[in-house]
Parts: C-alpha cells; structure tokens; sequence
C-alpha cells in the first residue's frame, strides 16, 4: 500500500498547490483590478478611515476632512464655489474628480513618498494622515479673476510665464462640492444628477478642457509665429490686401471683421494685419504657408498634447486633411480649430518667455501632517515653442494690438500689456466665442493669461473679445501687477 | 510476531507537544488582544473567556494524552487548537464589526462552547478507544449511522434548508449538519469494508481494449457508492458534500487495492453524473456562471448569482500580501463571512501570508496522518489513517479552492475554522482518532 499512499499524498500536494497558485493570483496578480473595481465598496470605505490631506491657497484650506459623527469619521469640507474647477468633488458614491482624483494617492496617505509612514502604520497599526497640498493659486487673484467674469460662463487661467505657476484659475459656473460630499447619499446623488444635468454644465472644467472652444482670431498668434519660423516673413512682409476674399475653389467670400478695410492699403504688413486683426490677410498667409507648417508649428505650442497640471487637459486640435479654403478660415482659427484656454495661455506664456515653453502647474508643495515636505514643484522646460526672435517679433505686433490696435481694452496704465483678442463665430445665429491672450509687463511679463467667455458674453453676435475678454483679463493682470 | 515490550520513557513528544502549544496560547492572546484594540480600542475583559476556555482544555486535553496517549504525534494538538483559536479570533472580530445589518454577536461564543463540546467528545473517544482496531467491529454499524446522518436532513420537519442545500437538521434550539459526522462513520466503514474485500476487488479480471476489467460483481459496491453520492447531488443539492464522500470511497479503494482502474471509471462515472444531474437542476447552471464569469455584471446582479464571491474576492484583493491586520478590513462586507467564508476573512486581514501559514497548517496535519498510514503495518490502520487524512485534504481544497474559485462554491464547512458546531465536533473526533492511530504505531522499543 504504501507506494499508492505516496501517490495520494503527490495528488493531494498538487491539490494544496493550485490553492497557493490561485490564491496568489487572486490576492496578489489580480489584486490592483479588482481593487479599482467600481463596484468594490471597500476602497470607499478605505478612503475615509484616514484623514484626508488638506488642499491650501496661501495657507488657507480650500478643501479639508472634519471629524463627523458617523461611519465614515470624516466629512470633506469646500470654500466656495470659484474653486471647484480646481478641487473637485470627492464624494461617497459619486467618486472624485479635480485634484480629489488626481491627487488622491497623496491626499489619502498612500504615495510611495510615505513609504516609512505607511511601514509605521503596518506595524503600530494608526492610519497614515493623509499629505495636504499647497497649491500655487494666488487666493486674491483668484477672487478676482473669479468677480471679473461676473455672470458670465467661460473660463480664466493666468500663470507666471517664466516657470509655469498657475496663479488663478477659473471655470464658471461653478459648483458647490458640498452638496457631493454630503455623506447623505439619497442627497448627494440626487445633487449630483441636478448638476449633471444643468445646462450651463457646472462640472464642466471650462479652463482646461471637457469641452473645446473655436479660438477665432487668438490663433493668428500661431499662425504668425509659424511664418516667421519658416524663415520666408518678417512683420514687414506684406499681404494683398482687398476687401473682400474668395476662398480658393469656392465661391464663399470672406471679410474682415466688422468689413474693416484694414489700413485701406493696397498690401498690409503682417504687423498691421495683427495688430487691426484682418482675417483677409492672414487667410493668404496661412494658404501660402501650407497646413503642413501650421500644424507643426501648432504642434509646438502643444497642440494634440494632455497636458497634466496634474488634473489632465484636454488636447487642442489643429485639424488635417483641409483643402485651401478649409486651410484659409482655420488661419484666423475659425474652420475646425479648437483649443483650451490652458493651451492659448501656453502659446502666450512660450511668446513671452522668449520663446520657450514651461510646463504648467498647480501644485508647489505636498506636505505630511507633521509638515514634512514630501514634494516640491521645480518649474520644468515642456519645449522651445519658437526661436528668440520670432518671439521678439510676434511680441512686439501683440505689444502694438493693445497699445494701438484693436485689442485696446487690455491697456493698463504704466504698464506695457502684450495682447490679443479673438472673436469666434460657432455658426450661423449662434452667439460668439469672446477670447483675450496675452502677458504682462511685456518685457518683463509677470503674468500671461488666457479668458474666454461664451455665448458673446451675453451680447450674442454683438459681443467682441476686446469688449468683453479684455477687460477681465486686465483686472486679473492689475491683480496680479498690483496696480 | 511477538510485539517488543513496550517501554514507558521520558514523554518526550508530551513535552514537545506543550511548548508549541504554549506557543499557540500566546498567539491566541495577541490576537485577541490586538482585535479588540483595532475594534473597540479597549482591552475587555470578555477576551479572559476567549482566551482562557480554550485553553484549559486544550491542556486538559494535552493531560489527557500523557495519561492515556502519550506516544501519539505531538503536532496534531496544537496544530488542531492553533486552526481552531484562529477561527474564534476570526469570529469573534466579526462579532465586533459595525454591524451591517441586525446580525447575530454571540456567533463568537457560541463557538467557544462548541470548541469545549467537540473537545471534551473528542478526549472521551480518546478515552473510551483504547485501540483504533475495536471500531473493526463496528463497520457495519458505521454504515448504518453514516447511511442514517445523510438521510436526516431529508427528513420532514427536522431537515433544514441552507441556501438551498439540505445538509441542516434542526434540533430543538440547534441546528447540525449530520453530513460532518457521516464523513467519519464513512471512513470507518470503507476502511473496514476495503480491508476485507481488498483481495477480491484486486483480483485480475479479463482485459479490455488493454485495460483489466475487474470481475462484474466486484463492481457492484462502488456502483452502489456512486448512485449514493449522486442521491446526496441531488436530494441534498449540494456538489461538495457529494464529491467529499466519493472522492473518499476513491481514494481508499485505490490505496486498498492498487488499481487505477477503479479511479478512473469512478471519476468518469461521477462527472458524467454531475453533468446529466446539472441539467436537470437550474440551481447547478447559476453556480457554474457565477464561477466561471463572476465579474459579469449579469451573474453579479443574479439572484444566487456571484455577488457572494466577488464580495469575497475584492476582499482579499484588499487584503494583498500581508493584509490589513486583524480588524482592520472589512471582511464583514462578504455574507456568511464567519462560516463559508472566513477563509476569505482571514485573507482579507492576515493578507496572502495568513491564507498561506492556515493552508500550510492543514497540509502539515494531513502530512502527519498519511505518516501514520504509512508506519501501521495493518491494512484497516493504515487505511483509516489515509481514509481521515485525505477527506480533511479534500474538504480543504473544496471549500478554500471554491472561496479562490478552483472550484464552484460548495456547501461544505471549514475545518476547524468555520463557526459551526458539528463541523468543529467531526474534526476534533478525526484529531483524536488520528492522536490514537498515531499512539498506537508498532514501537521498535524505542521512542524515535
């Protein structure tokens, strides 16, 4: 008997070792998806057994967990509305998103920075306090930028150009998150379905993507700056310049804005052509320059790039595949172009920093609980966007725009604003887009800035970029020049 | 041939037995010490009764055998008391989890006093059997009683129904499932009944397409075994119970006989049983899908569908390599998280290094019955010893291998680790019987 008793014991080892192997693959191999399962209560419960970082503008929390008196300990807490587009919401069932989800490894306690912390807590059995965040929003410029847009929907997003900072940012309307994190869930999700639902999508973060805007006449900047890359213009290099255009191969004529004549020269400079805003020559510009040159200089500014600041943007799109007439309306960005105001403030940050782009960012510090610095932002180079002296040059015709073109509501007294406005056309009877992007001071800029507002800031076709944009965007460059 | 004298010596293996199990004692302690700590943040004096019932008997137990055992295997007690206080830690956390809903907190104790019932049963087997061979005389009867266990809860009135399963009979207050005793009177019967028709059912019949074909009538038992196992698939409803007793009937008539032969066809004739069976059962088909497809969010939402396991199974995914700590998960999530699926319990707070120290346990205290097969030199001992040895195996892999999905959920207990009484009485008369197996081994006048 006793060799068939070895054989049951050989049987009976495979059985053990398919429980170790499966045992393994479950617990181990496999643990990471089930763990992320939306179905999985535990993670939520998980989140809650540990107090939650803070997230601080200038030392003040913007969102922090208070002890609350049930199961889930704590009860996460929102200042005010103008920060939701950066905080998010971190609710109970209706999950995270802002900085709640882009952070929450660090906000929980569980970044592999707190590697000894979370090796304490293994052994001595107390949670890990979650690391709070401070971010690099200026809470004064904020609120201004925040009052600025007043009843508007659209968005603001201004930044120090030479490192990346981001000092405001806004997207309205807003949203109260409170009404998400309420651990009532019969509450929150009902909340959750009325914000959903709103037609003004409060949910929408408007300055860094969820939806794209037509940037209309900002995106000459690009335009431009691929000209002179291409070594053929200068700003003195001249355009035909008639009043009306036919777009090659249709018979669509296109005007300039307002049927300006632009100068009433016969040929306009590049230079004049920015600074007055005419769609004419910079439609023949851009045909001239070919897709191919646009698109790659498009590509340079970040165009069809996420950008991670570190909620995630949406990309810009320049579109390919156009013929010439198609190549002609998207040169004075009408035609399929789309962008975030996060990317136009990267376009004016690259022009005013001498040409080199800097990745931008909301967060300078992440610290632990006993105010152990876990991690500090160092302003990082994305890229050189264009050379030294295109961006002297488009620099420059921006300088002229506020000081003497058409984008003059930006004017700061004793202070040089580079500048430009755009006006987009989303379709027949509908009301435009209103942009404004630029910098200041101009040869030392402090401050670039991206502000759009839809629906023609309540003035339908009526509205313009120079009338509506450019004046929030001042108030947010005073605030930030404090003058 | 005459037996050598036997001489009593130094117990050393009583000896080497208290330490571990004084080493399982102050486990038990800390474990209990830190469950309340991480639950209820106080030390209560409740833990003097977890702690202190189990461990008088346990050394009462550990007396018992210096008076009565002292040569038996020192590793089968503590190892029996170590899987046994594991699960009352186990429980008893789950007595003090926020309550999900209006959920029973006396689970905890209950299985305390049942730890005392089935020892103070299994010191008195040990007591009342001197030697194992007497229960050769019983295997007739142990056919009868197991026959009788498996058909009670198919009884009116008494039988109970589980999730389906009729494995409970009601008594009075408490519910039994008699199939966790059936196992051991079965033991006892094939192990008996194997040994006398060992050599008839050995016999070399004529071959068949190159296989030998025992004589006709010799398959007449195991015919009877497998319309028996397939009865209990389907009266009982329960795959698990039903593969335990065959698997047992296998593997013995393998070891007694040495022909694969009979494995082979038992195994054929089961699976195509089981298959035929599970078409004619809707039940059988929502536990394969549940077990092949838990995650599909059709199974998960079913009613009887895979919410129970994938509960489980995102519980230990939380647990990972080395868990939450005791009282810290929340494996109170899982239903039935204190019986079928503690295991899961276990995995979610001592992590995969707890699900492998328990599975590391259990094959050490099957490695030590199959020993003691092994060193009887008579057939009925060494069958016996195998015979108990391997349904605790089986029973292991069905239950844990249904909790990690090797196979479909069964209705089957723990050992030792689920809360429920006749499960905990069945395996601690198996630890006595194997304690006395193990005493009882021919002595070359030495203790090795």
């Amino acid at each position: 008997m006793t060799p068939e008793i070895r054989r049951v014991a050989n049987v009976i080892l495979l059985m053990f070792l398919s429980l170790f192997i499966a045992a393994s693959a479950m617990q181990v191999v496999n643990a990471d998806s089930l763990n992320n399962d939306s179905r999985n209560q535990r993670a939520v419960f998980d989140g809650y057994k540990t107090q939650r970082g803070a997230i601080l503008v200038d030392n003040n929390p913007i969102a922090e967990s208070n002890s609350s008196n049930d199961a889930y300990h704590f009860l996460r807490k929102y200042t005010g509305e103008q920060y939701s587009a950066i905080t998010g919401f971190y609710s109970l069932y209706q999950g995270r998103t802002g900085l709640e989800n882009y952070l929450d490894n660090s906000l929980r306690g569980d970044n592999s920075a707190q590697f000894f912390e979370q090796l304490n807590a293994l052994f001595s059995g107390n949670p890990v306090t979650g690391a709070s965040v401070e971010l690099s929003i200026d809470e004064k410029v904020q609120q201004v930028a925040w009052d600025a847009l007043g009843n508007n929907k659209g968005a603001v997003i201004a930044m120090d150009p030479t490192t990346g900072r981001i000092i405001a940012l806004v997207s309205k309307p807003g949203f109260d998150a409170n009404l998400l994190s309420t651990h009532n869930t019969a509450d929150a999700s009902a909340n959750y379905k009325k914000l959903l639902t709103r037609k003004d999508a409060p949910l929408i973060n408007r300055a860094i993507g969820g939806d794209l805007y037509a940037p209309g006449s900002v995106f000459k900047l690009v335009v431009a700056s691929a000209a002179f890359e291409s070594g053929k213009y200068t700003p003195q290099s001249t355009l035909p310049n008639p009043r009306k255009y036919t777009l090659p191969g249709t018979k669509t004529t296109i005007t300039n804005s307002g049927e300006s004549n632009c100068g009433g020269a016969p040929k306009v400079s590049i230079a004049t052509a920015l600074k007055l805003s005419c769609n004419i020559p910079f439609a023949q510009l851009g045909i001239a320059l070919g897709q191919d040159a646009i698109a790659a200089q498009a590509k340079k500014f970040g165009f069809g790039e996420t950008v991670t600041i570190p909620m995630k943007s949406t990309p810009s799109v320049y579109p390919t595949g156009m013929d010439d007439s198609q190549t002609g309306l998207s040169s004075f960005g009408q035609f399929d172009v789309r962008v975030s105001p996060l990317q136009m403030v990267m376009v004016a940050s690259a022009i005013a920093n001498d040409g080199i782009q800097m990745q931008p960012y909301l967060v300078d510090q992440i610290f632990t609980s006993n105010l152990t610095l876990l991690q500090q932002t160092k302003p990082t180079e994305i890229r050189r966007s264009i050379s030294t002296s295109t961006a002297e040059s488009v620099k420059k015709m921006m300088i002229a725009a506020v000081a003497s073109g058409v984008s003059s509501n930006a004017r700061i007294p004793g202070v040089e604003v580079a500048g430009k406005t755009g006006t987009a056309e989303n379709g027949v009877g509908e009301p435009y887009t209103l942009w404004f992007t630029g910098f200041a001071p101009a040869k030392n800029p402090k401050v670039a800035i991206a502000v759009v507002v839809e629906n023609g800031g309540g003035f339908g076709q009526s509205g313009r970029g120079n009338s509506v944009a450019a004046p929030i965007a001042k108030k947010v460059m005073q605030a930030v020049l404090g003058k | 041939m005459a037996k050598p004298k036997r001489v009593r010596v130094m117990p050393a293996k009583r000896n080497l037995e208290l330490i571990m199990l004084l080493f399982t004692f102050g486990v038990y302690a800390f474990a209990l010490a830190q469950v309340q700590l991480a639950t209820i943040q106080v030390l209560n004096p409740e833990a003097w009764f977890f702690w202190s019932v189990p461990v008088v008997l346990a050394l009462g137990f550990h007396f018992l055998l210096r008076l009565k055992a002292s040569d038996a295997d020192p590793l089968l007690l503590p190892i029996g008391f170590f899987l046994n206080s594991l699960g009352i830690v186990m429980i008893y956390r789950l007595d003090l989890a926020k309550p999900m809903a209006d959920l029973d907190r006396t689970v905890g104790q209950r299985q305390v006093i049942w730890m005392a019932v089935a020892m103070l049963i299994a010191g008195a087997i040990l007591w009342g059997i001197k030697n194992h061979l007497s229960l050769r005389k019983y295997i007739y009867i142990s056919m009868a009683v197991g026959a009788l266990l498996l058909v009670l809860p198919l009884l009116p009135v008494i039988g109970k129904t589980v999730s389906g399963a009729h494995l409970w009979v009601n008594l009075g207050p408490l519910s039994f499932q008699p199939g966790e005793l059936a196992k051991i009177a079965l033991t006892i019967f094939f192990a008996g009944y194997l040994t006398s028709r060992r050599e008839s059912l050995a016999v070399v019949g004529r071959k068949v397409l190159g296989i030998r074909i025992p004589p006709a009538r010799e398959l007449g038992p195991i015919a009877f075994i497998w319309l028996a196992s397939l009865a209990v698939l389907v009266l009982q409803r329960d795959l698990g119970t039903s593969l335990l007793y065959f698997g047992l009937f296998l593997v013995l008539i393998y070891v007694a006989t040495a022909r694969a032969f009979y494995v082979f066809v038992g195994l054929i004739m089961f699976v195509s049983g089981a298959v035929i069976a599970s078409k004619f059962m809707s039940y059988v088909g929502g536990r394969l899908d549940g077990w092949l497809d838990p995650l599909n969010d059709a199974n998960y939402s079913a009613v009887g569908g895979s919410y129970q396991i994938v509960q489980s199974m995102f519980g230990l995914a939380h647990g990972g390599l080395f868990g939450t700590g005791l009282g810290g998960g929340l494996p109170q999530i899982v239903p039935l998280a204190n019986s079928d699926f503690i295991v899961s319990a276990i995995g979610e707070e001592l992590g995969l290094v707890g699900i492998f120290a328990v599975l590391a346990m259990y094959l050490l205290l099957v490695a030590r019955a199959l020993r003691v097969a092994n060193a009887h030199s008579d057939d009925f001992s060494k069958l016996l010893a195998v015979g108990l040895g391997f349904v605790i195996a089986l029973q292991v892999f069905i239950v844990i291998g249904g909790v990690f999905r090797v196979v479909p959920l069964t209705g089957l207990t723990t050992p030792l680790l689920a809360a429920g009484g006749s499960s905990l009485v069945a395996n601690w008369i198996i630890i006595a019987l194997l304690l006395r197996l193990s005493d009882t081994l021919p002595k070359a006048g030495t203790v090795n």
